[in-house]
């Protein structure tokens, strides 16, 4: 049991160290397909370091509620590392939350930063939480019909079943997986702020949906804010992972298999972060009126996917 | 402390591959109902009928329906082929290519595409259970894509595209077909094969003749005309 707590904790710190790199990865990806020349793959990190050390500026009138948010988002992410499978499977830390409840977690980060958003009161942190929520409940429902898809093959909500379930059947083609796995990538763009719904590089204050809600804060509030946006983008990829490609992730007490689960990681989210940058070369930033029709097919998919389950797969 | 509970039951990994594009035949009528470029919407069409073509083929083989094969070619051969090259040439000729057309209410058309898959798959539970193919349960998606391709002509006002929509009825019809019986016969789908290509080959004239006398393709034109 200690050694589980033990590699528990390892999983935890090593998704928070290396939750920066995955964004740098993108980053670099992206500026080589566009042309530029690439950023180096520790620039996240410099950013990270280079906003610890600046001063950090309240508006007059901040409440705590505003100081207290990056704080509340951060360990949102932290709680959400934990509870999905990276490196081991059924870790001790996992039974705290099934994926209903990692949902719920995600939601209570974007309603602190929501709420912060408006607490200073200027116009466009206002108008970039509405965004957000805008967003945030046509994303929602659809990722919970992505969850109970997952959840109709595997028999269970808890992650550490699923992907043991998903790992380690016979092998078979599940069309409703595909749809799930195409609908689970459509929220999670949205839910990360990526291209097409939001573009996390643009400096254009009317197009902007998170960064408009963060444009208040400086100095270490804004590192952290900078740090769990990161983290959101890796916990969601191991969960992708996790979902659609368990095959790597050690099973319980298999000290042996951890380098190799190691190394499938680092090259999944590798590819992963490839294709993202793929998309977000091939795509342009879609009008805020269309993004409902994207989370409406995301949802759709979702929906497709659990319908024919019930009809091809049962 | 973990218990496997898979419920991969499905045998034979060619049903697996027949299922998937069944799955993607259900996928495509979904996009066609979205899609607004009218030449989107004949590659669609050209895709719906390959998936269809191979998914058939794969049946044919695995199962020893050697008569199916005749049907695969007639599908490649006019729905693949021929149709679709024959509207591109209609779009550029009409000079369409470029044409989008408003959708009434997207999200509302997707809803109720969800509610007519749930109704066809519920329709088709009984039916399937009685026929003895080994793909009966892909009968539901069959009858989702006639009722989607329905649904796509009725909310469509331009002529075109209600005339791809009756073609991926066409397109459902077959596969119920397949799925339940193996096909019908030789004969009857030969009829069919040539009404459709007939039918084609007419609506072709015809939207010349609408054009010359509406100056547009717009369906909703033509009602209005009537009312003077």
């Amino acid at each position: 049991m200690s050694g589980g707590v033990v590699l528990q904790g390892l999983q935890t710190v090593l998704a928070v160290l290396a939750a920066p790199l995955l964004t740098g990865w993108t980053n670099q990806c992206r500026a080589r397909l566009q042309g530029r020349r690439p950023p180096s793959l520790w620039q996240s990190y410099r950013v990270l370091h280079k906003l610890f050390h600046k001063e950090t500026v309240l508006a007059e009138e901040a409440s705590p509620l505003f100081q207290a948010t990056p704080y509340v988002v951060f360990s949102c992410m932290v709680l959400a590392a934990g509870i999905v499978p990276m490196l081991a499977n059924d870790l001790p830390f996992s039974p705290v939350a099934d994926v209903i409840a990692l949902v719920g977690v995600f939601a209570l980060a974007r309603v602190f930063l929501a709420l912060a958003a408006m607490d200073v009161g200027t116009a466009f942190g206002t108008l970039g939480a509405r965004r957000e929520m805008l967003v945030a409940f046509l994303a929602e429902p659809a990722l919970l019909m992505v969850f109970f898809t997952v959840s109709l093959i595997s028999h269970s909500t808890q992650l550490p079943l699923m992907v043991h379930v998903l790992a380690h059947q016979k092998f078979a083609i599940y069309p409703s997986l595909a749809f799930a796995g195409v609908a689970f990538w459509m929220v999670s763009v949205a839910e990360n702020a990526r291209i097409p719904v939001d573009n996390p590089t643009t400096h254009l204050e009317l197009t902007m949906i998170h960064e408009a809600m963060i444009l208040e804060y400086s100095g270490r509030y804004l590192a952290l804010i900078e740090w769990s946006v990161a983290l959101k983008l890796f916990v969601y990829a191991a969960l992708g992972i996790a979902l659609f490609v368990p095959w790597g992730i050690a099973p319980v007490g298999e000290e042996a298999a951890l380098p190799l689960a190691l190394l499938a990681l680092v090259a999944k989210m590798a590819i992963g972060g490839l294709v993202l940058a793929v998309l977000e070369t091939l795509n342009a930033k879609m009008r805020l009126f269309r993004v409902p029709e994207f989370l409406g097919t995301a949802f759709l998919l979702a929906v497709l996917g659990m319908l024919i389950h019930f009809l091809l797969e049962s | 402390m973990i218990s496997t509970g898979a419920s991969g039951m499905i045998s034979g990994w060619y049903l697996q591959i027949v299922n998937l594009l069944a799955a993607l035949l259900l996928l495509i009528s979904f996009a066609m109902l979205a899609q607004r470029r009218v030449v989107g919407l004949i590659s669609l069409f050209a895709w719906q009928g390959a998936a269809l073509a191979v998914s058939t083929a794969i049946v044919a083989v695995f199962t020893a329906q050697w008569h199916l094969l005749y049907s695969v070619a007639l599908t490649l051969l006019l729905k693949v082929v021929i149709i679709p090259w024959f509207f591109y040439r209609l779009v550029r000729k009409l000079g369409m290519s470029r044409d989008v057309e408003p959708l009434l209410n997207h999200s509302l058309i997707m809803l109720t595409g969800i509610v007519l898959v749930i109704f066809a798959f519920n329709l088709a539970l009984p039916i399937s259970q009685m026929a003895g193919t080994v793909m009966r349960s892909t009968l539901g998606i069959a009858m989702a894509c006639v009722l989607l391709s329905f649904l796509m002509m009725i909310t469509r006002t331009k002529a075109l595209p209600q005339v791809i929509g009756f073609m991926a009825m066409e397109n459902g019809i077959f596969f119920a077909a397949t799925s339940a019986t193996y096909g019908m016969p030789l004969v009857v789908e030969l009829g069919v094969a040539l009404d459709v290509l007939v039918g084609v080959f007419v609506l072709g004239i015809f939207f010349f003749q609408i054009r010359e006398t509406f100056e547009s393709m717009d369906l909703r034109q033509m009602e209005k005309r009537k009312e003077h």
